[in-house]
């Protein structure tokens, strides 16, 4: 069986398996793109996952829960392995509504890195980059010997 | 956001009321709102803790006030892992203006008084 732990973090991989099952299978979140600091995942659009099924605009939730992964990922990339970690906070500021139909993309990358904390910040796009839907910043705390 | 939206029914949200009334969302454990193995996603928990907020605010403002309701920004704070069991949610309202809302909303397993996660709302009331 994959242990994450066993390996040098492959985003794709750990990714692909992520989104198999779980609340990201739900929402259907996929692997995008990725450095060394910084990952990307998208979310084709979905109108089960809609605010108001007459405007069809996408719900916050799914955004929020795309957000939460990319930047966990980012994490990991920065710090070259998979380690245990919980998100301590998460802020999202909503810029604007997502245009329905279209793929949103997550992007997340791991600023700063303390032995217990992590510091991530990262923003939500349909399209062009330089018309965010959401900008986000948040900590996470890694749980192994907590 | 309303109870019967895509993304509530989706969610498989439900709603009750508590002894004093107060509006409570629910949410039965399932594979689909897991995050790593036997815990809540931190996603799904925001997503009540927004819902909530929304479904606080519209009961607030009455059948006769139906502006749109659309969000600026939450703080979500993760306090406990949320474990494989049901989730319950409410919201206090702190200040109600003409244009913005600010509103508090917590998520609990167990007790009330022991909440999973908590998060700060900023909502606007779009009249057009």
């Amino acid at each position: 069986m994959f242990n994450p732990a066993d390996q040098k973090f492959d985003p794709h991989m750990l990714i692909t398996m992520m989104s198999k099952n779980g609340h990201n299978a739900l929402i259907g979140v996929e692997y995008h793109a990725h450095g060394d600091d910084w990952c990307e995942l998208r979310l084709p659009y979905n109108a089960q996952l809609a605010s108001d099924a007459t405007t069809g605009i996408m719900a916050s939730g799914p955004i929020l829960t795309m957000m939460d992964m990319v930047t966990s990922m980012s994490i990991w990339l920065r710090a070259g392995k998979f380690q245990p970690q919980a998100t301590l906070d998460l802020r999202v500021d909503y810029l604007r509504p997502a245009t329905p139909g279209n793929t949103i993309i997550g992007h997340g990358e791991c600023y700063a890195l303390t032995r217990s904390i992590a510091f991530i910040r990262g923003f939500a796009h349909d399209g062009d980059p330089d018309r965010p839907l959401a900008h986000v910043a948040g900590t996470y705390m890694f749980t192994a010997g907590a | 956001m309303k109870i019967n939206s895509p993304y509530a029914q989706t969610m498989g949200f439900g709603t009750e009321r508590d002894s004093d009334g107060r509006l409570i969302l629910t949410m039965a454990y399932d594979n689909t709102k897991r995050g790593r193995p036997n815990f809540l996603h931190g996603g799904a928990i925001a997503g009540m803790l927004e819902t909530i907020a929304y479904l606080t605010i519209a009961e607030r403002l009455g059948d006769d006030d139906r502006p749109m309701i659309k969000p600026i920004s939450v703080t979500v704070t993760f306090l406990r892992g949320g474990r494989d069991k049901m989730t319950y949610a409410r919201a206090t309202i702190e200040r109600l203006g003409r244009r913005i809302v600010n509103i508090e909303a917590t998520a609990w397993q167990d007790d009330p008084d022991t909440p999973i996660a908590s998060a700060q709302m900023n909502v606007m009331l779009d009249r057009g």
